[in-house]
């Protein structure tokens, strides 16, 4: 046998095995490219999202607007950029934590049981029968005036309760299991036990749920928005890009597919992201994709 | 002249397909079976015995590629279509499976489904076929056996249901059955009384049977004539004498010289065979055994040894091994092939038994489980009574064995005793502390003494975790510092004869010998004084196993180890054990030192239990009379009056007079010191000792 690396935990392992996958570390690159262009283009650009050129109404692509304009004469290319900076954070940071809220919730309801059981299942169920915008305009004077970020945990906070049920669910079973009694009649304590065994053991779901929450919550945002959170005109982002726009996409094409254009690419680039990292995860795939 | 073979398999081959690539699961077999002979087929699991009796039966997946001949009564099996197979499969010749439950469908009750197989092979009328099916079912035993046909396979229990199967099975006079671990999933008494019955089914129908299995004992028992199988070959056949008494295969040696003996004691040596069987994926040339086998010379590598005939011994013994020849000649054994580690004295330093410190007490302990009915409104509609007042201590470097059939709450009493709460009634002690008084602080310090083996590696040890995790994880709940993790992983699993390399593995990357090794060195990481074994070797391989029981026993004298081990393998708790308690339906029936309650069982329980377990042995197990116990486990929810064995108690049916049987229906027995020694306890009112092995 050659000799092994010394690389031995399971921290160690799964990067290891994530930066095996070429198709991850593609989708890992996209994503980091788009970060990228997405705030350092405006930098570097003539036209900024909130400038009007009188001179181009619904021009399409040309060389001074690379996408084109809209009918006020504001630069498609800038407007893309501009929204994708806002859902980029919107879709990333809102599905990791809406994820890990359910994760934890669930976890913690279905390990601990009764009375946190009880009382994360009274929330859950209240999130799920009240209708969202309810809560918004309950909750609006709250958000009046601060940082759009507010907005993200906003969203994540109406997406987690189902996956929560589910990941209380695989809890109760695999609380059961062996491996989980083994730990606790070693004396490990609960929560370090659903962060060593329970999670990583559902790990597959876990990820494929905050790649599905990506792309619907940058579409959930749109919703949102019009009931006049978060993202407000002159400021866009891809969802109101595409909301507004979408009317446009059988004669003012630019308007529509360019922006959905980038959507699409964000979504296959996490996607690609997250099944690498179940892969890494899951250690009965092969370690190793050519 | 002998009769012409019914079945006759000509190099049989059969390639499966697998992600990793075809994996030749069954290589160039031969063997013929004779009308009404048993012969009996043995391997260890992964070595090709079920897929080849499969491919006899043509029930092998689509992708399986299948070679050679399977001659069934003059006429070919394979490559006929199945419109053609089906009028043999299950007319002339029948399958009886390892689990009943998928072989049954579920929604048509027992009778129904065995009047269906009649019907569809006899022309006659359906109250003749369902007339037909409550005999068969009177026939393989079932009690009452009119109002059980009309009952679900789901309401049957497992031996009910194997019952069912068996009856079915020999439904259409069968020529041959095929029956593949036909006990594997049940209890050594009703495995006997499944092996009874299909020797009855096999008297009624003439019928010869094909006999899968990895028990040697019921192959002693059961079988005329044996084949051996490893890594998808035949590598020795003969008649059982031959193969039992004159084996010339060192494969078939060590498997021989590595089973634990019910009737051997403590002083017997266990032959581990080191390794694991190569893999089939891409099989090296040469002899398959070769990595394993301690005899092997150069040419081993090179050449696949043929199967040939053993010139001392009667016709038909075959061995597939370059060196079968000096084995015979020079009449080797198990323990001359290979090295063994000697035998384990007992190693309580001599001091008598009271003087030394007490590790474990428990006195009365009583766990209930309330019955509850309904999913919104439930209510408790009985009570289970899991274990109800067992007494026992286990005292500085001594080995309890705990043994009983599933369901007779042993499981139940260790998970009491590792959860270190206050049990429902009763007093559990571990090193001095009672658990109904300690801090959290306490408890979790005795945690550090307190450890456990579970009895499947796989489920007990975290998937997605690394060995090296695994190991870790009781070091830092206890507070090691993290720079010694990596030093004290590598020495742990040394400690169980492991690899440093194996550290980064996942468990699945593993040999189920080489995970409970693993599951092993995370129980000693933390230098616990108490082991608590639940079933540590029955999930593995024979031959794995005696690696494993050799380890726990070296580990024990070396690290100075108590244990508490629990296992419905007589066997193993015979080799291991110092003390044994047998327990039946959450009492203790007996308790004593291993050789007394083994050479002079004092319980009629006990006794069924000793003579139900298979001998690896033919004259013994032709010899041995039998005690075969009826029925299944009572309802623990509501057990019987008086002695809760009595139900199936041999002696209250078959020995007791009227007014001595009020006794033991009206007055629960006590557990004393009725037989002999101050130290043997037994809990029947009319105990005896008889000897049963
Ligand atoms: S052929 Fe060689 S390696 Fe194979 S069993 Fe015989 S001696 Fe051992
Ligand atoms: S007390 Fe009676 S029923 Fe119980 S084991 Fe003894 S003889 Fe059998």
């Amino acid at each position: 046998m050659t000799a092994e690396p010394d690389v031995t935990s399971r921290g160690q392992l799964v990067l290891r095995r994530f930066l095996r996958r070429r198709l991850a570390m593609l989708g890992f690159t996209i994503v980091l490219v788009l970060f990228a262009i997405a705030y350092l283009s405006p930098l570097f650009v003539a036209w900024q999202y909130d400038e009007l050129d009188a001179s181009a109404f619904l021009s399409p692509p040309t060389g001074e607007h690379w996408f084109g304009t809209t009918q006020n004469g504001f630069d498609m290319f800038a407007l893309t950029m501009r929204g994708m900076q806002k859902s980029l954070v919107v879709g990333l940071v809102g599905a990791v934590l809406s994820t890990a809220l359910a994760a934890i919730a669930g976890a913690f309801a279905g390990y601990f049981g009764r009375i946190l059981n009880a009382a994360i299942s009274a929330v859950m169920d209240l999130l799920l029968v009240l209708p969202g915008f309810l809560i918004v305009a309950i909750l609006s004077p709250l958000f009046q005036g601060r940082t759009w970020l507010f907005f993200v945990l906003l969203l994540a906070a109406f997406q987690w309760m189902i996956t929560a049920r589910i990941v209380r669910g695989m809890t109760l079973s695999l609380k059961e299991r062996e491996f989980v009694q083994a730990a606790r009649f070693m004396g490990v304590p609960g929560w370090k036990i659903i962060f060593r065994h329970i999670l990583p053991n559902m790990a597959s779901l876990l990820i494929i749920d905050a790649t599905v929450n990506v792309s619907s919550l940058i579409l959930a945002e749109v919703g949102l928005s019009f009931f006049g959170f978060g993202i407000q005109p002159p400021d866009v982002s891809l969802g109101t890009l595409i909301g507004n726009y979408s009317n446009a996409a059988l004669t003012f094409w630019w308007q529509f597919y360019l922006p959905a254009g980038f959507l699409v690419l964000l979504v296959l680039a996490v996607n690609l992201v997250g099944d690498g990292l179940r892969d890494a995860f899951d250690p009965n795939a092969p370690s190793r994709v050519t | 002249m002998e009769a012409a073979p019914i079945l006759q398999v000509r190099d049989l081959s059969v390639t499966l397909d697998s992600e990793a690539g075809p994996v030749l699961a069954v290589r160039s077999v031969s063997y013929s079976v004779r009308p009404g002979e048993v012969f009996g087929i043995v391997g260890e699991s992964g070595s090709g015995k079920s897929v080849s009796s499969l491919a006899v039966m043509s029930l092998l997946p689509s992708h399986a590629r299948i070679r050679g001949s399977v001659l069934f009564r003059g006429q070919e099996l394979l490559g006929q279509s199945d419109r053609a197979l089906s009028r043999i499969r299950g007319r002339r010749i029948a399958m009886v499976f390892q689990d009943p439950l998928s072989a049954l469908t579920p929604v048509y009750s027992v009778g129904d489904q065995i009047a269906e197989a009649i019907l569809v092979h006899e022309s006659m009328s359906r109250e003749a076929a369902t007339e037909r099916a409550v005999e068969l079912l009177a026939l393989v035993g079932i009690p009452s056996p009119r109002h059980r046909a009309t009952a679900f396979p789901h309401e049957f229990s497992g031996g009910m249901r194997q019952r069912a199967m068996i009856a079915m099975a020999i439904a259409n006079r069968p020529d041959l059955i095929i029956a593949d671990e036909p006990t594997t999933a049940l209890d050594v008494t009703i495995q006997a009384q499944i092996l009874q019955v299909l020797r009855t089914a096999q008297e009624v129908t003439g019928a010869a049977i094909i006999l899968i299995t990895h028990d040697m004992g019921i192959i002693a028992g059961m079988a005329d004539r044996v084949g051996v199988m490893y890594a998808g070959k035949l590598v020795e056949t003969g008649s059982v004498d031959d193969v039992f008494y004159r084996a010339r295969m060192p494969y078939t040696l060590g498997l021989l010289g590595s089973i634990p003996r019910l009737d051997r004691g403590t002083h017997q040596a266990l032959t581990p065979i080191e390794g694991t069987p190569p893999s089939l994926v891409d099989l090296p040339p040469g002899c398959p055994f070769e990595s394993r086998c301690p005899l092997r010379i150069p040419s081993c590598r090179e050449v696949e040894p043929p199967l040939l005939e053993m010139a001392a011994s009667g016709p038909g013994h075959l061995a597939a091994c370059h060196r079968s020849a000096e084995v015979e000649r020079r009449d080797l054994k198990s323990a001359d092939v290979f090295p063994a580690p000697p035998p384990h004295a007992s190693d309580r330093d001599g001091a008598p038994r009271a003087e030394l410190d007490q590790v474990l007490e428990v006195q009365d302990l009583v766990k209930h489980f309330p019955l509850v009915k309904g999913a919104i409104l439930r209510r408790r509609v009985g009570t289970v009574h899991a274990v109800d007042g067992i007494s026992f201590d286990i005292r500085r470097g001594e080995t309890l064995g705990l043994v009983g059939e599933s369901g007779c709450g042993k499981t139940t009493a260790i998970m009491e005793i590792l959860n270190l709460l206050a049990p429902t009634s009763g007093r559990i002690v571990v090193f001095g502390r009672d658990t109904a008084n300690i801090t959290h602080r306490e408890r979790f310090e005795t945690r550090r003494d307190l450890q456990v083996v579970f009895q499947d590696p796989m489920a007990s040890l975290d998937p997605r975790l690394p060995v090296h995790d695994i190991l870790a994880e009781p070091l830092e709940a206890h507070g090691v510092p993290a720079v010694e993790h990596s030093a004290r992983v590598r020495e742990l699993l040394r400690l169980v004869g492991l690899e440093p390399q194996h550290a980064s593995r996942y468990p699945q990357a593993l040999s189920g010998g080489q995970r409970q090794r693993v599951g092993i060195a995370r129980a000693l990481a933390l230098e616990p004084r108490l082991l608590v074994l639940d079933e540590p070797v029955s999930s593995l391989d024979v031959s794995i196993r005696a690696g494993v029981i050799n380890l726990l026993e070296q580990l024990k004298k070396e690290l100075g180890l108590s244990y508490l081990f629990v296992a419905h393998d007589l066997s193993v708790v015979r080799h291991i054990a110092d003390r044994v308690a047998v327990m039946y339906l959450g009492r203790f029936v007996e308790i004593g030192a291993v050789d007394d309650v083994f050479d002079r069982p004092a319980h009629p329980y006990t006794q069924a239990l000793l003579s139900a377990i298979p001998l690896p042995d033919p004259v013994k197990e032709r010899t041995r009379t039998r005690i075969v116990l009826e029925g299944d486990l009572p309802d623990p929810s509501d057990p019987p009056t008086g002695c809760r064995f009595r139900t199936r108690c041999q002696k209250f049916s078959g020995e007791l007079a009227d007014a001595a049987r009020r006794r033991c229906i009206e007055e629960q027995p006590a557990l004393a010191a009725r037989t002999g020694g101050p130290d043997h306890l037994d809990a029947c009112h009319y105990a005896v000792t008889a000897s049963v092995l």
